[in-house]
């Protein structure tokens, strides 16, 4: 019968049962330990402090253990710090202590000590008194109470803030209990003062409250916040449990234990009922009064979740909660909901009873209802072969569905194999659907890889069919992380063995696992790892940090990546300029990387690299660059011939021999302008020579001719544009007639051209050869005279030559000589 | 596939960009992001986005006016990050409250950071990156505007920006599929490919979509600096080398005083259907179609004459007026600029140098040649002219005698200055201009070993028949050869290997080729690709195989864009362009040659 353990609270049922039975049966008594379990099926801590229990008197430090919810020990420690005034967990299952003097220490649950810090300067000088461990919004809390009765609280352990809350007035003695409660986001603190709460916050408000209780009830001794922080459970002197909501505004009820001895824990099992545990008695208490009472054998202690309560005993470890909707529906004798019937119409099915074909019939309309409930009730089964039924009656009503999505029954039956697995004792992990929906699935792999349960963490990932960069992958590297910690392993062993299993898993950072072997003081391990870390812009900042600068710039130059090769340029410049440069040496591209770095900053550094380099070439045009920003005509002839000298180094005369030439030139320009007071800096050879011709100064010019061995040619050449230019025509005209001149007449009439003197170009006409004559007569816009002389020599390819200039000639000219193309073509 | 997605792309990122300073706020640029970005978004679109003012980051400029929020836009040289500080310092010190935002483009340096961080301004500024990278600029085209990028990595050796190509083709990858079918020439393409890959393999996006384009060629630059330095004959390149086209846009206005009125710009694409006719024609085929064209214009405005009704008048003046109108506009513009790159021509000596250039391709009258040149030094022509000619004579005669490059060196530096001695040296560094080793220099001398780079035109010229050997037969009207761009002088290198790699289907027999051009790399996903015979190639199994991503490193002409699309249209395959800046001879030697500042 499937509702024989439920229990009857008011409208509801309760059930209580077996989750495990306890690995450490028999070797535990809880009663002689501290206890602090993790919600959601977490861990549990043990503390054993043989001070306190011993008859004789000891200075033994307490022992710590921590279990598996199953019973199973994860490791042990003697404790040898300070004295622990609360254990607890945080939400990411991290086992806290919190000392009489304030400080936090922070442990993994294998008791691997992770950080510690501290709640404020008045904790530490005044000592405190109580502790509490509490959920926020921002993760975990902590607030503690000094012996001055004052509240200091954090709400992110993670990055620990401590503030204050309000004083409560009149409080010269420590409360006889208080809480944390979660309102407005913001959690306060619910102090009560005999038969008076008050509310403190951050802002240093408090507030007065008085729940509404009968009278003579008796001071306020107990309190317990519902996980969700709505409501509140208050236990007063009189024995009366007041349940209501947390800021007190409504009461729900009051229930009368007759008991004067206060609960050794008040608790709300879900957010549902108030459990209160006098030794071996748990009385469950409803919002109406109602209540049921469970017996146990052993002591036990009690463990608030979301949806339930876990009741934690030395051979057991149970769970109480409230049978969810669904379940009721299904189960509860005579329910006649859709989903009740189609259970029914499977069992008769397997049965191969015609009967189901009835049942089904009767739920004809709501079969989709009916479907679902059975795909709910069986997420909230813990029982495997219960789950089972309900799915397949779930599978046998989505028969006679035509239109059904799948998705909710392939993802349940995926849900639950996964919490199946989880809840197995080897695990222990006793979620429920609620709690992991809660939780989500992301966080429950987490845990998995908590409890370094890497295995079964790929594969749920796998069969879940999570993207490998959120689920295999990040389980892989937490899992070579976790590798690198074991010291006893051989380096070399190991990093084979974590690359054969990572390198062809996208999306792992060896980096990131190669910076934790850093930590841990594992450098070889770690220049190892980062020989797998395929991308250079992680490899190259810890190769750095290692110190490992030639393997850091080979990778950078590898990369293609110039940034990268920059940032270790620079940081090993900075380092040191020696070793740099020697380092840089062989390697072209570093170097020429460095050389554009300092070609923006520092140009006489670039100098420096090639000399080093014994690059004079390159030396000698970076002294020549950079003669020109300097002024001074001497300093520049300095550097010309320090660069000489360098084009001498490396053998190459000719270059050698022009800078010479440039240093006589502006020697001989520096002593022009003093002479003449006319500037010539900065003049090539030709624009000296032509600018002297044009300034009348003939000698000079000879001068430079010969000094310079300026070629015949080019000095007549440069002479005739200039002499045109300075419109000495006469001189011109004597030049033209020189014997044996080296160039021919039609440069004189391009320079007269070019200076605008058709008139003085025509003279020259006469005297041009006549393979030249029309191009020349084209060129002083005689085209009328031209194209006759081309049809006089009877030359086409003139002709052309002539049309192809048109463009510059009037039209009217342009139409006679385009008239006259026809001739041409007769007189062939 | 269109690329406008990547505008697109590019649009969304720089609006999260702006949008993450709320409210308005001033942008400074770098002056060359000016254009890309306008061509990009323009400003309009910084307007909607809460751009209050646009300043041009000027050098010296010690305090900007302006509201309280301020965004850098800025390329990330370590100039720059300097010039930002001392803004940022002087505004503080003088009490100004601002908050700043420097957003690097395409992406941070770490160099810059640093700089920021010994100047002490780390800590008022926010750092943040806009990875424009390749943006279309034409339905075939697309471009980094990174003109610099040959100069330091062929110069230099600075791989830097080799990062952000490779960087540009794993988005680009991102957008369209991975590329099957890469081909590199040279080895900068191969280093950008091996990066490429390195980077798509740790990026941990591994979402692969199906590939629009089957092929792609990765070219460096110096495999071909033939085609640069030769004189452009089609329309576009020639008006990009008499005005110089801006990300697209041309300013017609020559008037040089820089304030180009919106009257004498054009944006010059596909768009624009006249434009489409004439771009890559021969410049000699072109007037004639703009004279023909105006006489249609004008035969459609006659149309008004024979209208009866007002409807009908009505109809025209609203629809067809107004189009007209704007035809004419860009008719005239076009007649304009056709007129003015004649008469450049004419104030040089063209045909001289267009014959010479000939000459020298096909490697016949040296000595006529090489007097050309010289007497172009002694007469002091532009020194950007000499420079080309004397290059294209270097790299068609594979290097020069130590005797003629003594001579020539000596003349130039005679005539143009000294400071072309660095000048020289970078060139031979590129290996564009060199003198032949063995006679040349004695054995004694200590060469840097950049210099082995040496031109393989003869071989490379002989073996792919680069220069047509009857250039008479070609009809520049309606041209059945791709050397039609340069008057059936050369056919691109690039182009040429493009066109035989696509058509063998493999690189069997390139691989002397492959040799000379530094090296041919491939990775061939999908076979059986074959284009088949010209025009008939029914057997392609995949259509993505007919689009292919010719990426240049180091920039390309528009003249070696003209051949690409004249390729296309000859397999009717679809090329699309892709390259680092689009050069000319001038913009590509400009770069190289040592400015005496002063």
């Amino acid at each position: 019968m499937a509702t024989a353990d439920w229990n009857p609270l008011g409208e509801f049922y309760y059930r209580k049962a077996e989750v495990y039975s306890m690995e450490w049966s028999g070797l535990v008594d809880i009663a002689k330990h501290t206890v602090a379990v993790s919600t959601y099926g977490g861990p549990i801590a043990l503390l054993k402090d043989e001070s306190k229990t011993s008859r004789v008197a000891t200075v033994a430090k307490p022992v710590i253990s921590v279990y598996s919810a199953a019973g199973k020990l994860q490791n042990q420690m003697r404790w040898n710090s300070g004295n622990i005034i609360t254990m607890g967990w945080s939400g990411t299952e991290e086992l806290l202590f919190i000392q009489e003097d304030g400080v936090v220490l922070v442990y993994d649950m294998f008791l691997t000590f992770k950080r510690t810090f501290g709640m404020g300067q008045e904790a530490k000088d005044i000592k405190i008194l109580e502790a509490k461990i509490f959920p926020s919004y921002q993760g975990t809390g902590i607030a503690v109470m000094t012996t001055s009765f004052r509240i200091f609280l954090t709400s992110n352990i993670d990055s620990p803030r401590i503030v204050r809350l309000a004083e409560i007035p009149g409080l010269n003695e420590a409360p006889a209990c208080w809480t944390v409660v979660l309102l407005d986001r913001q959690p306060r603190a619910l102090v009560a003062k005999g038969e008076e709460l008050f509310l403190v916050d951050q802002g240093g408000q408090y507030q007065n409250q008085r729940p509404d209780l009968s009278e003579n009830s008796g001071a306020i001794i107990a309190m317990a916040v519902s996980f969700n922080s709505k409501f509140l459970a208050l236990f007063t002197q009189q024995g009366l449990i007041w349940i209501g909501t947390s800021d007190i505004q409504k009461k729900y009820c009051e229930f009368n234990t007759k008991s004067f001895q206060p609960p050794q824990q008040l608790v709300w099992c879900g957010n549902g009922a108030v459990v209160g545990l006098w030794d071996k008695l748990i009385v469950v208490v409803g919002p109406d009064k109602d209540w049921i009472r469970y017996n146990m054998d052993s002591p036990v202690y009690l463990v608030q979740e979301e949806d339930g309560l876990r009741i934690i005993g030395n051979d057991s470890h149970e769970f109480l909660h409230k049978i969810p909707a669904v379940t009721e529906q299904i189960f509860k004798i005579g329910s006649m909901e859709p989903g009740a019937v189609l259970y029914e119409a499977s069992k008769e099915f397997q049965k191969q009873n015609q009967k189901a074909d009835e049942y089904i019939r009767m739920i004809k309309d709501k079969l989709d209802v009916a479907v679902n409930q059975c795909i709910q009730a069986a997420g909230h089964e813990p029982e495997p072969t219960i789950q089972r039924m309900l799915l397949r009656a779930a599978s046998f009503g989505k028969c006679f569905l035509t239109d059904y999505r799948p998705e909710a029954f392939v993802n349940m039956c995926m849900m639950l194999r996964v919490l199946n697995q989880v809840r197995h004792h080897s695990v222990g992990i006793p979620l429920t659907f609620t709690q992991l929906e809660h939780l989500s699935m992301p966080v429950l792999i987490d845990r998995l890889v908590l409890r370094k349960m890497f295995g079964l963490a790929v594969k749920i990932c796998q069969y879940l069919k999570i993207p490998d960069s959120e689920g295999r992958s990040r389980i892989l590297a937490h899992w070579a992380c976790f590798k690198v910690q074991q010291k006893s392993e051989d380096e070399e062993k190991l990093a084979r063995t974590i690359s054969q299993k990572l390198v062809d898993v996208p999306g792992v950072s060896f980096s990131e696992i190669a910076s934790q072997a850093l930590e841990l003081g594992r450098k070889q391990l770690a220049i190892k790892l980062l020989d797998y870390e395929p991308r250079a812009s992680e490899q190259v900042p810890l190769l750095l940090k290692m110190g490992q600068d030639q393997a850091a710039l080979t990778k950078a130059i590898d990369s293609g990546d110039t940034d990268l090769v920059y940032t270790v340029l620079l940081r090993l410049r900075d380092k040191s300029s020696q070793d740099f440069f020697m380092m840089i040496r062989g390697m072209p591209i570093a170097c020429s990387l460095f050389i554009q770095y300092c070609r923006q900053q520092n140009i006489k550094l670039v100098e420096d690299l090639y000399y080093q380099e014994d690059n004079s070439w390159e030396e000698g045009n970076c002294k020549i660059i950079r003669s020109y920003s300097l002024d001074d005509v001497e300093e520049r002839a300095k550097l010309l011939e320090d660069a000489m000298n360098c084009f001498l180094r490396c053998k190459n005369d000719f270059l050698a021999k022009q800078t010479e030439e440039q240093i006589k030139l502006i020697r001989y320009q520096r002593k022009l302008e003093t002479d003449t007071g006319r500037s010539y800096a900065d003049q090539s050879l030709q624009k000296t020579l032509y600018q002297l011709t044009v300034e009348g100064n003939h000698n000079m010019a000879e001068k430079f001719k010969k000094e310079f061995k300026v070629p015949d040619r080019r000095f007549w050449i440069m002479k005739v544009y200039a002499l045109a230019e300075s419109g000495d025509w006469i001189e011109l005209d004597k030049l033209s007639r020189t014997k044996k001149a080296p160039v021919g007449i039609e440069t004189f009439i391009d320079a007269c051209m070019k200076n605008k003197n058709s008139l003085e170009a025509k003279k020259y006409l006469s005297r041009v050869p006549p393979e030249l004559k029309v191009k020349c007569l084209v060129r002083v816009g005689l085209f009328r005279e031209a194209a006759e002389a081309a049809i006089e020599s009877k030359s086409e390819e003139d002709f052309d030559y002539i049309l192809s200039r048109l463009g510059s000639a009037e039209r009217q000219v342009a139409d006679q000589v385009r008239a006259l193309r026809p001739q041409l073509a007769i007189r062939k | 596939m269109d690329l406008q997605e990547l505008n697109k792309l590019l649009k969304t990122q720089l609006a999260h960009l702006l949008i993450s300073i709320p409210d308005s706020k001033d942008l400074v640029l770098d002056a060359d992001l000016t254009k890309p970005l306008d061509r990009v978004v323009g400003i309009k679109f910084l307007k909607e986005h809460g751009v209050e003012k646009l300043y041009i980051l000027e050098r010296g400029q010690k305090t900007l006016p302006g509201c309280g929020k301020r965004i850098y836009l800025v390329r990330p040289s370590m100039v720059t990050m300097k010039y930002i500080a001392d803004q940022i310092k002087s505004e503080i010190s003088s009490g100004e409250k601002r908050s700043y935002k420097i957003v690097l483009v395409p992406r941070k340096i770490h160099v810059c950071e640093k700089i920021l961080e010994s100047e002490g301004v780390m800590g008022h500024v926010s750092i943040d990156e806009f990875p424009l990278e390749l943006f279309p600029l034409d339905k075939d085209l697309l471009s980094l505007e990174l003109p610099e990028l040959f100069t330091s990595f062929f110069l230099d050796n600075d791989t830097t920006l080799l990062h952000t190509v490779a960087s540009s083709l794993v988005n680009l990858q991102r957008l369209f599929g991975k590329i099957p079918n890469i081909f590199t020439i040279g080895k900068g393409s191969k280093m950008v490919y091996d990066l490429m890959n390195y980077m798509s393999e740790k990026s941990e996006d591994k979402k692969e979509s199906k590939h629009q384009i089957g092929q792609m060629f990765i070219i460096d630059r110096d495999v071909d600096y033939v085609s640069p330095m030769c004189t452009p004959m089609t329309y576009e390149a020639l008006l990009d080398e008499t005005y110089k086209i801006e990300c697209g846009v041309i300013n017609f206005d020559t008037s040089g005083d820089g304030k180009a009125t919106a009257a004498s710009k054009l944006l010059l694409t596909s768009q624009d259907e006249i434009y489409t006719q004439i771009r890559d024609r021969h410049f000699s085929n072109v007037f004639s179609y703009l004279s023909a064209k105006a006489k249609e214009l004008q035969a459609l405005y006659n149309k008004k004459n024979n209208l009866t009704t007002v409807g009908e008048m009505k109809e025209f003046v609203a629809k067809e007026l107004r189009q007209l109108k704007h035809q004419q506009k860009i008719l005239e513009m076009h007649i304009g600029g056709c007129e003015h790159i004649m008469k450049t021509k004419e104030k040089t000596d063209f045909e001289e140098t267009i014959k010479t250039e000939q000459c020298m391709l096909a490697g016949v009258e040296t000595k006529e040649s090489m007097t050309f040149i010289e007497e172009g030094i002694q007469k002091q022509i532009p020194l950007l002219q000499s420079l080309r000619l004397l290059c294209l004579l270097s790299i068609t005669q594979e290097g020069l005698s130590s005797k003629d490059y003594k001579a020539f060196k000596t003349a130039f530096l005679h005539s143009h200055g000294f400071e072309h001695l660095v000048t020289f040296f970078n060139l031979k560094k590129l290996g564009i201009l060199t003198e032949q080793e063995g006679i040349a220099a004695s054995p004694r001398v200590l060469l840097p070993p950049a210099f082995s780079r040496k031109s393989s035109y003869r071989f490379l010229n002989q073996k792919l028949n680069l220069v047509p050997k009857q250039t008479e037969d070609i009809d520049l009207r309606d041209p059945k050869d791709v050397s039609y761009i340069f008057s059936g002088a050369y056919t691109p290198l690039p182009c040429k290997l493009v066109e035989q790699i696509l058509v063998r289907d493999s690189l069997i027999g390139l691989e002397d080729v492959g040799k000379a051009c530094g090296g041919i790399h491939s990775e061939i996903k999908v076979k059986n690709r074959s284009l088949g015979t010209v025009r008939g190639a029914q057997n392609i199994v995949d259509p993505t195989m007919k689009v292919v991503l010719v990426y240049f490193l180091g920039g390309c002409t528009f003249s070696e864009i003209a051949a690409l699309r004249f390729i296309s249209k000859q397999y009717d395959i679809r090329i699309i362009v892709a390259t680092t800046a689009i050069i000319t001879s001038y913009t590509l030697l400009d770069k190289v040659v040592e400015r005496n500042n002063r």
